[in-house]
């Protein structure tokens, strides 16, 4: 029992380790750079610290950021539903974890993705893309401006 | 102020508008020189070129007694200098009171309607929409069938690139009852998107690789080409490019409201031993244009 309640501890203490912040959790361990870039992680100057190749019986390999005295809005951690679908969220507030959240694909995209499509306008003049959410899983998105669909194979980030 | 209008995509508009416009291409076809359009200057921007849906689109707009500024091809246009398409419609959009506008890329129409002020008018965006033709063809119909419900109709050819068919399928299935034969080669079948949008809706369709023995059937063919180079094996198109060529033979136990239907220019795909016959109504089809775009300018600068 008591040896279980350490375990359990040393778990906590382990994610919580920020005192203040969000853990980003179940990231595919090949998506961690573009969800860094994403969420513009390599552009401020908070502390940051991240592990990558961490077992996962879902994911395989996984990884996980912790990010400290920064609180995501839901439009803007939304936006890596796209490349780490399953993330989990963890809000750490004075080393407790307050709130859990996962990540949702919503309805419609701005930017971050690229149309699939050469003959695209958005692929041939600087225009920001925006694509409607047709399937989520797996996902489709149909281009506002082509009406052409990219798959979820064919998702490239900008 | 209002929104403004614009024609982009078919399926911006809704059944009503369809016939609204409709309604508004039998007015001019009775009466095509109204001065609907007179003291306004209206933009022909061809960054592409494409003689025929020009002449069209400018016979209207002289119909119409309105004035035309533009171009005929990129050329022409400063798009050559490297101008953006951004650049030359804010330009264009402070000169004239409507844009109407042939581009080579896909989705270019529905950007430019971002930028400008004034109202656009999509002639053709790449491989995308042409939404004035697929209008002309359903005038076309509406024509020769006195109605847009329980229409029978035939697509034969190029049904995977051929973005008139697509248009025309997405446009028709707003109407009753309708029912869809596709003809076409095995590598330029229509598109599962499109037959998936025919499910949900319930609506019937046929897929066949010719057309013979059903040919009976039809209220309207569509024809369209089968080009080679749609074809990785020459011996492939070899193989099937005589099944989607109609000729006058063929139309012998064809109902008589039966009309064929092609958006031009035809290379081969309709013998000429046809045209003589009543039931080829492509040329009518192509003169329909010019109501039609009449009817579509007055319809989104709300001069009716
Ligand atoms: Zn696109």
């Amino acid at each position: 029992m008591e040896a279980k309640d350490n375990a359990k501890k040393k778990l906590k203490l382990k994610v919580s380790a920020i005192k203040e912040g969000t853990v980003i959790d179940h990231i595919p361990a090949n998506s961690l750079f573009k969800v860094i870039s994403i969420l513009g992680l390599d552009k401020i100057q908070n502390q940051i610290t991240f592990g990558t190749n961490l077992d996962s019986e879902k994911l395989g390999a996984k990884a996980i950021i912790k990010v400290s005295d920064v609180f995501f809005e839901d439009v803007e951690i939304n936006k890596i539903a796209l490349i780490a679908p399953h993330a989990k969220l963890n809000i750490i507030k004075d080393y407790e974890v307050v709130e859990k959240k996962i990540v949702e694909t919503p309805d419609k995209i701005t930017g971050i993705v690229k149309c699939f499509n050469p003959k695209c306008i958005t692929n041939n003049e600087k225009i920001t893309t925006c694509f409607k959410v047709i399937g989520k899983a797996p996902i489709a998105l149909k281009c506002k401006y082509c009406e052409k669909i990219t798959t979820e194979e064919q998702i490239r980030m900008i | 102020m209002a929104m403004k209008k614009d024609l982009l995509s078919i399926t911006d508009f809704s059944k009503e508008e369809y016939l609204r416009i409709l309604e508004l291409a039998a007015e001019f076809e009775e009466n095509p020189n109204q001065e609907l359009l007179k003291g306004k200057v209206v933009a022909s921007l061809f960054f592409e070129p494409s003689t025929r849906t020009r002449l069209s689109f400018e016979t209207a707009i002289n119909r119409l007694g309105g004035r035309i500024i533009g171009f005929a091809d990129p050329d022409s246009s400063s798009a050559t200098k490297g101008e953006t398409l951004h650049d030359t419609i804010k330009m264009v959009s402070n000169y004239a009171d409507l844009i109407v506008m042939r581009h080579p890329l896909e989705g270019a129409a529905r950007y430019a309607a971002e930028v400008s002020k004034i109202p656009v008018i999509n002639a053709g965006d790449g491989a995308n929409q042409h939404p004035t033709q697929t209008l002309l063809d359903m005038y076309s119909i509406m024509k020769t069938q006195g109605t847009l419900d329980n229409i029978n109709l035939f697509m034969v050819g190029d049904l995977k690139y051929g973005r008139t068919v697509h248009s025309l399928l997405q446009a028709m299935s707003e109407f009753e009852n309708p029912i869809f034969n596709f003809i076409a080669p095995p590598n330029l079948k229509m598109p599962q998107g499109y037959l998936h949008h025919l499910q949900e809706k319930g609506i019937r369709y046929f897929e066949h690789e010719e057309f013979t023995d059903i040919i009976s059937a039809a209220d309207i063919i569509y024809m369209t080409r089968v080009q080679k180079e749609r074809f990785v094996d020459p011996i492939e198109y070899e193989k099937v490019k005589d099944v989607y060529i109609l000729n006058n033979e063929m139309l012998k136990n064809t109902k008589p409201n039966m009309r064929i239907l092609h958006p031009l220019p035809r290379v081969n795909e309709i013998s000429t031993d046809v045209d003589a016959n009543e039931k080829a109504y492509y040329f009518e089809q192509a003169r329909n244009g010019v109501f039609t775009r009449e009817a579509i300018i007055s319809h989104v600068m709300n001069l009716k």
